[in-house]
């Protein structure tokens, strides 16, 4: 038997990267796939924003699941693909908002402009997209030794944000009652919750080992 | 084949066949090993009714039907191209079905539409359970070609075919006491499995003040391009208004109520905010999440396959035929 097959070393092998960037491709691929073959339907621009708007979605859940996932399985080595992860959730964001703003409006900017104060889902839409922006141009390393580890961690909090604004801008761009957005917002919910729960469990600790130290 | 054109007031209500003696005939004829005559024989003959008009269309699904042209709601009096069937039957909302606007084209084979009876009941004089092909004649149908604009901000070109529904209401008889028309859509999640989702309260409810219902705009459509209105559509009957949001037209109508006071309609209970009882087209009463100052013209492309956007009209291009229904109201507050 090969030992090799343990997840953790596949996680850290050289494959592990290129193969990931494959997989964060696809339904970009899909995608073009589908325009190719004349598969958008009448309104190419609400099919293609929607579907890049979904892709967004769940690159953002994903790449906010990484942390869960190591404090979880205790597999230190996914934590390798956590900002290419969230680079590829504001691709995708980027990609939606493009579409909005060239297939949709076909660069109304007034309009645009109007939508983003006036229609509180846009509203919404926007502030997580700004979110996005600021921790994709903070993602470098580079930069995080710029800033000291302390600010960066510091704004890439807002990353929890834009998890909230997420659901509830897809929420309320749809109409009647729809059980879609709530699942995702019900992962958000949970990949938060889990944040929050290690969060008191740590302070819990390190106040009972400041407490055995005063002792 | 040739389609005589009676004049309205020599159709009477007795005409109408009620359901139980409909399938009584029907039931007889198959029972005498004669079903298929049953479906093609004219009505006039198995009810003995004299003149009885041939019942000549049914509800089967890409049957051709035909109808009269109307001489100003064509598509070269509005300089226009109808968007292509493939469209009209691709790109729907019809949330019995899916809220993608795939999945009704999709999902919608599962809809029977025959037989199909409509009740008609409350402040009217011949209440009744009527098959669809009796309360709506062959040789009433017409061929009008419409603007058809959604809420969400895109329309389309229609060529309907269908009956005013004032026909058919004034062969009904309101009485005194109706102010307002109720619909319904059938309700039947093995039927319509969307219905399985609490997206709205179903079965989806409209309804139109009677003067709205029988102005002559507003049809009971059966048919679009020339052939039996598809399920994804509203099969095998539908409410079309044309200067209303699309969610006005009701789809797959079951029920037909008679009231005196305002009903409740299925978006406005969801949302009284942003879709009111009256929901007329109006580009000047923005929609929370849509302007409705443009709309996208679907199945009308920009060269680079994009359907092209223009200003939206102000009832949907129908304020000649309708503004007056709406004389002395703020369009503001009853949107
Ligand atoms: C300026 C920023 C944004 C704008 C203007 C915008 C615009 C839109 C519009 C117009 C729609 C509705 C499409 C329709 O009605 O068919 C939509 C839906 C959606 N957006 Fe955004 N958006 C923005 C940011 C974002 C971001 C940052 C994300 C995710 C990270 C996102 C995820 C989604 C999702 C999941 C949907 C629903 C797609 C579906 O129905 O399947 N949006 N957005």
């Amino acid at each position: 038997m090969n030992k090799d097959t343990r997840p953790a070393s596949f996680l850290t092998s050289a494959a592990a990267k290129p193969l990931v960037h494959a997989a964060c491709l696809a339904p970009l691929v899909w995608l073009v796939w589908l325009g190719v073959d004349g598969r958008f339907g009448p309104n190419p621009a609400e099919f293609i924003n929607r579907y890049t708007g979904d892709w967004a979605i769940r690159f953002l859940l994903i790449a906010l699941a990484v942390t869960p996932l190591r404090g979880i399985t205790g597999l230190a080595a996914v934590m390798r693909f956590r900002r290419m992860l969230g680079l590829y959730a504001f691709f995708y964001a980027l990609l939606h908002v493009t579409s909005y703003v060239a297939l949709d409006q076909y660069f109304a900017w007034a309009a645009i402009w109007r939508d983003i104060l006036k229609r509180n889902y846009i509203t919404v839409g926007m502030l997580a997209l700004t979110i996005l922006t600021a921790l994709a141009v903070t993602s470098p390393k580079a930069m995080v030794k710029r800033m000291g580890g302390r600010n960066w961690q510091r704004l890439h909090r807002l990353v929890y944000v834009a998890a909230v604004a997420t659901p509830i801008h897809f929420f309320m761009m749809r109409k009647g009652f729809q059980i879609e957005p709530l699942i995702y917002g019900a992962v958000a919910g949970l990949l938060l919750a889990w944040r929050a729960g290690a969060w008191i469990r740590a302070r819990a600790q390190g106040r009972a080992r400041a407490a055995a130290r005063a002792a | 084949m040739i389609i005589r054109q009676r004049p309205l007031h020599r159709i009477r209500s007795c005409e109408i066949t009620p359901k139980a003696a409909f399938d009584d005939r029907r039931r007889v004829l198959r029972a005498l090993g004669l079903g298929g005559l049953a479906a093609t024989m004219p009505a006039a003959l198995t009810m003995g009714l004299p003149g009885r008009a041939d019942a000549a269309w049914r509800p089967t699904q890409g049957k051709a039907l035909s109808g009269t042209p109307h001489p100003r709601y064509n598509a070269k009096v509005l300089g226009e191209d109808p968007a292509p069937l493939e469209v009209v039957g691709s790109y729907n909302n019809f949330y019995e079905f899916g809220t993608g606007k795939g999945d009704p084209a999709e999902n919608a084979g599962s809809l029977k539409t025959t037989p199909w009876t409509i009740k008609v009941e409350g402040a009217v004089e011949k209440p009744g359970t009527y098959d669809v092909d009796d309360l709506i004649r062959a040789d009433d149908i017409e061929d009008r070609v419409y603007r058809f604009r959604c809420v969400e901000a895109w329309s389309m070109v229609v060529p309907w075919l269908g009956v005013p529904l004032a026909k058919i209401i004034r062969r009904l008889g309101p009485t005194s006491k109706a102010r307002y028309v109720y619909f319904e859509t059938l309700f039947d999640p093995d039927q319509m499995p969307g219905q399985r989702r609490p997206v709205l309260e179903w079965p989806y409810k409209e309804g139109l003040r009677l003067d709205e219902a029988m102005n002559p705009l507003t049809l009971f459509a059966v048919g679009v391009h020339g052939q039996v209105l598809p399920n994804q559509n509203g099969a095998p009957v539908r409410l079309i208004v044309p200067w209303k949001y699309g969610f006005k037209s009701i789809k797959s109508i079951v029920l037909m109520r008679f009231v005196e006071q305002q009903p409740p309609t299925s978006w406005s209970v969801a949302n009284g905010r942003e879709y009111g009882f009256y929901s007329n087209v109006n580009p000047d009463v923005s929609h929370p999440r849509w302007s409705q100052a443009t709309e996208k013209k679907i199945g009308q492309n920009n060269i680079f396959g994009l359907p092209i956007r223009q200003p939206t009209l102000m009832f949907n291009g129908y304020e000649e035929e309708v503004a007056g229904l709406y004389a002395g109201m703020d369009l503001k507050k009853f949107y």
